[in-house]
């Protein structure tokens, strides 16, 4: 079973990766993905909206997938929501497994479905002023649909 | 029958929620929903312009333009979603 939150505060990757591996002797590998707020085009700032009724729900269905697809010993999906400036971390997904493999491939299965089917929607505030919905990429649904057939 | 506005289609719209006690009797699935919806403002048309861009939930369950709908039930309009 996965843990999943939605938080606005920072997430800390020591502490959560020690929760996946202190007191246990089966976990081989410990895979992590941070997403990292960027700041391209002059980028400000950069706030995330979510649907809170459904985004939790929506996080756990992907994850128990990954749990269905890989031998995870450990599962833990952290997204962020609201104002996050450049270098700010925005997401974390940590996956565990007996071996390397599980690990690495449900690790980056997990971000490729988040950003297509977890229900967060980005807005860009810039420098000058101006701000801008973040538009979903044709390289994001391509990343996720190449899981489509395992 | 609740429904939610998320992101650029919430801002179009003008509101984060509506409710309806009543709805028109044509209206049993998402996609004569949206039409319903498109038809209340300007603000709702601007939204609902180009359909292929705004995605839908129907009890926190992606839905597509087929998916039934009924009274009770909590329907939610967003872009193509962009977290992660």
């Amino acid at each position: 079973m996965a843990t999943v939150r939605v938080q606005e505060a920072h997430f800390d990757l020591g502490a959560e990766s020690a929760a996946l591996t202190s007191g246990r002797s089966d976990v081989g590998g410990l895979a992590s993905f941070v997403g990292i707020c960027r700041a391209d085009d002059g980028l400000a700032a950069m706030t995330l909206e979510h649907y809170p009724a459904m985004t939790e729900a929506a996080i756990a269905r992907i994850a128990a997938e990954a749990e269905r697809r890989w031998p995870l010993t450990g599962c833990t999906v952290i997204h962020r929501v609201g104002r996050m400036l450049p270098g700010d971390p925005i997401v974390l997904v940590l996956t565990a497994s007996a071996h390397r493999a599980a690990a690495l491939e449900s690790c980056a299965f997990l971000i490729d479905w988040l950003k297509t089917r977890a229900p967060f929607w980005k807005r860009e505030e810039f420098a000058d002023g101006t701000e801008r919905w973040v538009e979903a990429k044709a390289e994001d649904d391509q990343a996720a649909e190449r899981w489509q057939a395992a | 029958m609740r429904v939610l506005y998320f992101a650029w289609v919430r801002q179009k719209v003008g509101a984060a929620e509506e409710a309806f006690d009543d709805l028109p009797a044509g209206v049993h699935d998402v996609g004569s929903l949206v039409a319903f919806l498109a038809a209340r403002s300007p603000g709702h048309a601007a939204a609902f312009a180009n359909p292929r861009q705004v995605r839908a939930a129907v009890n926190q369950e992606f839905a597509t333009p087929g998916t039934p709908v009924k009274p009770g039930d909590e329907v939610a309009f967003f872009p193509p979603v962009t977290g992660g």
